[in-house]
């Protein structure tokens, strides 16, 4: 029952987020500050996660393929595999949803509980929109880039780690990494982030914005809002998934 | 002029406003007043629209305000300012952004003009050489004094401040309350303020409306105040017992005169 009453302010919150924007100009602006402040931001624990999770991925797959009847190239092809498919869309969206997530829900939630939002409306503002909506653009678009930078970065960290500590020859990973690349999976991946972009901030932004009280209220509704929007992109993931691959 | 006909307003069952009407009228300034949790802010945002009511008209002269399809509503809101109780600046804005943005967001001005028009209000409110601060960097009096200039950037009709002078010393209050009165005056604007400052009341009550119980229980000017036999209201303006032997001594006065 909260579930579907919950669904429906969501709607009518994005109803209201996507009707009648004030003037472009000003949106233009305010989508790239928050590039900066949401994508921009997070180029370096995107970075850093993905090369830990690129290491020890194949550092996992080399000890499960131990066996002689598998060829070692497919611990390069497996590695790759992983990290682009699920690790760069999935994994990267989960912190995001920490990070960016709790970032937006806070500072919404703290301008309601200030009469910033009221303010805004009195100025005849469509609040909703001009708050969430530049949020939702920005990160829908820049997101992507954080994907391919962490498939990158992914790749490279299980490069670093063949290379440390010899655990299979350095040729085998390359020659599988280069095995079968299927520009679709790439394409799949990048939809799932952006679908995990929006996603991430729209959930983020509805718990801001129906935030009230006080500051205990916003520092529960920035929790909420990372677990609702985690458990969002775990059932998309499946979703998507399923649509696009099977 | 403003008029509420017959306010109803509750929160999840909760009775808050009861049967409220009043006019408020241009270019002077008109007090709500009445004790904490009575329903003042509750009451100026259902004027604003900020609450939805449960039944009862708000007109703005003659357009009937709350029932105005949201466009419309939008225009009018051009024509509105408001002065929030914590001043609710944006914090990400400096104070010179903070005044700007309507005229950003709902004019046709050139860059110059906007510039001027802020620089004009700032100066209006006193505010001299702190266009690049941050709100977090400003006083409480500070705050209230930029959301005044904030509120006026459009050339409003209508200004709704809600407590302007709470957290303030008692001699900021007065110096805002003036600031208020004065502008209103100036621009012929109709001026809604809540407070439950009696020096509010006695410097710039040109019109009062005292709630009580979530009904309007009285209303008059500061003059009338001091004449006034209504026990609740009494109470409430000469809460200190120094006020209700003053206020005592001006009644037997009047009797004696009488
Ligand atoms: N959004 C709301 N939801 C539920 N109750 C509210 C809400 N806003 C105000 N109230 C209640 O309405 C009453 C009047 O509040 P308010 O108008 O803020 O008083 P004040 O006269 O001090 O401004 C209070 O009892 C408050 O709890
Ligand atoms: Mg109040």
């Amino acid at each position: 029952m909260k579930f579907f009453e919950f669904s429906g302010n969501y709607l009518l919150l994005l109803r209201k987020v996507f009707s009648r924007p004030e003037k472009f100009r000003i949106y233009r602006k305010r989508i790239m500050a928050e590039m900066d402040h949401l994508g921009y931001t997070s180029v370096g624990i995107v970075a850093l996660i993905s090369i830990f999770m690129g290491a020890v991925v194949t550092l996992q797959m080399a000890l499960n393929f131990e066996s002689p009847f598998i060829p070692k190239y497919l611990i390069g092809y497996a590695t790759r595999e992983t990290v682009f498919l699920e690790f760069s869309s999935t994994v990267v969206a989960l912190i995001l949803a920490g990070k960016v997530g709790s970032n937006i829900a806070s500072e919404i939630g703290t301008m309601r509980i200030t009469d910033q939002i009221d303010a805004l409306e009195v100025m005849g503002i469509n609040s909703a929109s001009y708050l969430i909506l530049p949020k939702i653009v920005s990160s829908v678009v820049f997101f992507p880039f954080l994907a391919i930078l962490s498939m990158f970065v992914g790749v490279l960290g299980g490069y670093a780690m063949t290379w440390l500590t010899e655990i299979f020859p350095l040729e085998d990973y390359v020659t599988g990494l280069r095995t079968e690349l299927k520009l679709f999976n790439i394409a799949y991946a990048l939809i799932k982030t952006s679908v995990f972009a929006f996603l991430i901030t729209s959930i983020a932004g509805f718990y801001g914005y129906y935030a009230k009280g006080n500051s205990l209220e916003v520092g529960k509704a920035s929790t909420n809002a990372v677990v609702a929007s985690c458990v969002a992109i775990l059932v998309f993931d499946l979703i998507l998934t399923k649509l696009m691959l099977v | 002029m403003i008029r509420a006909e017959h306010i109803f307003k509750s929160f999840e069952g909760r009775m808050i406003l009861d049967d409220i009407s009043s006019t408020f009228d241009t270019g002077k300034t008109n007090l709500i007043i009445g004790q904490s949790g009575s329903g003042k802010t509750v009451l100026l945002k259902s004027l604003v629209g900020l609450h939805e009511v449960d039944s009862g008209e708000v007109f703005f002269d003659d357009v009937c305000f709350n029932r105005l399809p949201f466009m419309e509503k939008k225009a009018i809101r051009q024509h509105v300012g408001m002065i929030f109780q914590g001043g609710a600046l944006l914090d990400s804005s400096t104070v010179f952004q903070n005044v700007r943005l309507p005229l950003d967001l709902f004019t046709r001005m050139s860059k110059a003009e906007k510039n001027k028009r802020v620089a004009f209000c700032l100066d209006r409110v006193n505010i001299v050489g702190s266009n690049d601060l941050f709100p977090s960097e400003l006083s409480g009096g500070m705050i209230k004094r930029v959301a005044i200039a904030r509120a006026i950037v459009m050339n409003p009709e209508y200004l709704f401040c809600d407590e302007p002078n709470s957290g303030l010393d008692p001699k900021t209050s007065v110096v805002i309350d003036n600031l208020i009165r004065e502008i209103t005056e100036e621009y012929n604007i109709t001026t809604v303020i809540n407070t439950h400052d009696m020096n509010s009341v006695m410097e710039i009550g040109e019109k009062i409306v005292f709630i009580h119980q979530g009904k309007k229980w009285w209303e008059g000017t500061r003059y009338n105040v001091l004449d006034s036999n209504n026990k609740e209201l009494n109470d409430f303006v000469f809460a200190s017992s120094t006020a209700k032997q003053a206020k005592a001594r001006i009644t037997e006065q009047g009797q004696s005169l009488r």
